[in-house]
């Protein structure tokens, strides 16, 4: 093999000061999801949008011929704003889950990515805000989808896509954190029947968590999508005010302590 | 051939005779597995170093050792100068690696492979496209440089997975059996790369079984064998050293051959069987009388590293 004769420096500058969490080492790994994101954006959109928007239709129409208003709301709206949790949750975790286990197992991408100047910390980082970028963008399609059926736009739904980065990162990361533990994709069925399932059934999405007997109400306020449904109705329909701090640092909480399992976990299983 | 690389090597703080790999008395277990277990390399900055060693002999770990992907229970590791673990970020951004086992992204094309992995090692912005257009003439790809890594053949595979490695221009070079399971053509296409790397001042080091790569490529070979090496020097010195100048092949019936060995180990030489024959080593050396009774059915030839690396790590397939 031959090529052509290259002038004699080191591309890498050799005295750069290399530390934790890298700008440069997140981009890049960052822009590496992206490349690949283009090879198959179009069938990640379509469910990504089809499946809210069917769920958004059949309960909008099914379940709402039979109810005239939930909290004061028509029921369409309820659920058109319910659902952008559910949205966020399904392009965060699944990925998280599915997409990190087969790059560490089948792929054996992170043994290339790892072998660069990145860190397992910087791997995480990088791919958990892939998805929580993800996650804000698709997450807002069903509260499109509401909009075109009669919910009424307002200004301050502009702050939704970053109400779903902001689940979708704690998801996204929660999603790696369980591929780092799990020791086949079986594994994953434990946790979408017993953890994913739950939390999005009992989020406010469908039905006030409210209406739950006893201490099932506060027991919702564990449930991060919870606090993604309260401030979406908040930006959809009218803030309450100092609850929403309490929603925002319950999400903060959860994406850091996600974020700290995930990198703790990877490392473990990455570096031996 | 062409110099297909510059030599990244003269312009850094390293002096020449400082080593570009240093490892002294490490050891890495996993369970009761003693992977590596007091393990001493020196790799000269701009040499070509050949780690030969049966599988399981540590080759692999030692590899993943040097990115610290895998982190020593003990002993003192340098690369390029950095202390690992505590400094492997900067070794590894001076470093390329090619994996054994193909970890390129299938969906992407070769061009994107390298643009990802040309950002992922720092190449400045400005200077990636020019970056990823070499490496893809050193693959010998840029007519391809827009397919799918999946619709590439094996061999281009390889190739790309090579360039990928060297997309940043390192100085260090560590290539983990880069051309087991390809054609001869493939292989012998390799093996001018990486001695067009050498050539061009880049140190590399190579994890082999194949001991004619080994021969071929490598100014010195490290014998590794249940963790450790056992055997350090250039190849012809090594054969010189262990197996001596000629060998003698030995047919003939089982019984025969059992009472050859035992006389010509009585007299010191080394032997070790090679299929149906008896091979004896260092054979200028044999006592004429055991040469002149074996002579009928002999077959002289000249010693190989192989002879030497059988001698040494046994055997025996473990």
């Amino acid at each position: 093999m031959s090529a052509p004769t290259q002038s004699a420096t080191p591309r890498t500058p050799a005295t750069r000061r290399l530390r934790r969490l890298e700008p440069a080492a997140v981009a890049g790994v960052f822009s590496r999801e992206l490349t690949v994101f283009t090879r198959y954006w179009v069938s990640t959109t379509f469910s990504s949008v089809v499946e809210p928007t069917i769920y958004l239709l059949a309960f909008g129409f099914g379940l709402g011929a039979l109810l005239v208003t939930v909290d004061g709301l028509d029921y369409l709206d309820f659920i058109g704003t319910g659902i952008v949790a559910t949205a966020v949750m399904f392009s965060s975790a699944f990925p998280g889950m599915f997409g990190t286990f087969i790059k560490r197992r089948f792929q054996r991408t992170y043994d290339a990515i790892l072998a660069a100047p990145v860190d397992t910390e910087e791997l995480v980082t990088a791919e958990a805000l892939w998805l929580a970028l993800r996650a804000g963008v698709y997450g807002t399609a069903p509260l499109l989808v509401a909009i075109a059926f009669g919910l009424e736009a307002r200004p301050a739904m502009v702050v939704v896509p970053l109400i779903g980065a902001l689940t979708g990162f704690g998801f996204a990361a929660l999603g790696m954190f369980i591929a780092g533990v799990a020791k086949s994709i079986d594994n994953f069925n434990y946790v979408i029947s017993a953890v994913l399932t739950p939390l999005f059934l009992v989020a406010g999405t469908f039905f006030p968590v409210d209406t739950l007997p006893g201490p099932a109400e506060q027991l919702a306020w564990l449930n991060p999508l919870y606090h993604c449904v309260e401030l979406v109705r908040s930006a959809s329909f009218g803030s309450s005010g100092w609850t929403d701090v309490g929603h925002v640092g319950a999400l903060l909480v959860f994406a850091a302590v996600t974020w700290r399992l995930a990198s703790w976990r990877l490392e473990k299983r990455l570096v031996d | 051939m062409t110099v297909p690389y510059a030599a990244p090597g003269a312009t850094t703080t390293q002096g020449a005779d400082q080593a570009a790999i240093s490892l002294r008395g490490v050891t890495k277990h996993f369970g009761s597995i003693r992977a590596v277990d007091g393990l001493d390399l020196e790799v000269p900055a701009g040499t070509c170093l050949g780690l030969l060693g049966p599988n399981g002999a540590g080759k692999s770990t030692t590899m993943k050792l040097l990115t610290a992907q895998s982190i020593a229970d003990s002993g003192q590791l340098r690369v390029l100068g950095h202390r690992l673990p505590e400094e492997s970020k900067q070794a590894r951004a001076r470093c390329g690696v090619t994996p054994q086992q193909d970890n390129l992204d299938v969906e992407l094309t070769a061009r994107q492979n390298l643009a990802v992995f040309a950002r992922l090692y720092r190449v400045p912005g400005r200077q990636r496209r020019e970056a990823v257009a070499q490496a893809l003439e050193l693959a010998k790809l840029t007519g391809r440089a827009d397919t799918r890594v999946d619709e590439l053949s094996g061999g281009m595979r390889r190739r790309l997975l090579i360039a990928r490695a060297l997309v940043h221009r390192p100085e260090l070079v560590l290539m983990d059996e880069p051309t087991v399971g390809l054609d001869p053509q493939v292989r012998q296409e390799l093996w001018s790369l990486i001695s067009g790397l050498r050539s061009a001042g880049v140190t590399v080091l190579m994890s082999t079984h194949y001991i004619e790569e080994a021969e071929r490529l490598a100014d010195t070979v490290a014998v590794m064998a249940a963790g450790r090496v056992v055997a350090y020097g250039p190849p012809a010195a090594l054969v010189a050293e262990h197996a001596g100048q000629t060998a003698v092949e030995v047919y003939g019936r089982p019984d025969r051959l059992g009472d050859v060995e035992a006389r010509v180990k009585a007299a010191g030489l080394p032997t070790r069987r090679t299929g149906p024959a008896l091979a004896i080593l260092r054979a200028e050396t044999l006592p004429s009388d055991l040469a002149a009774e074996v002579e009928p059915d002999a077959l002289h030839r000249t010693a190989s590293l192989e002879d030497v690396f059988v001698t040494l790590t046994g055997e025996e397939v473990a």
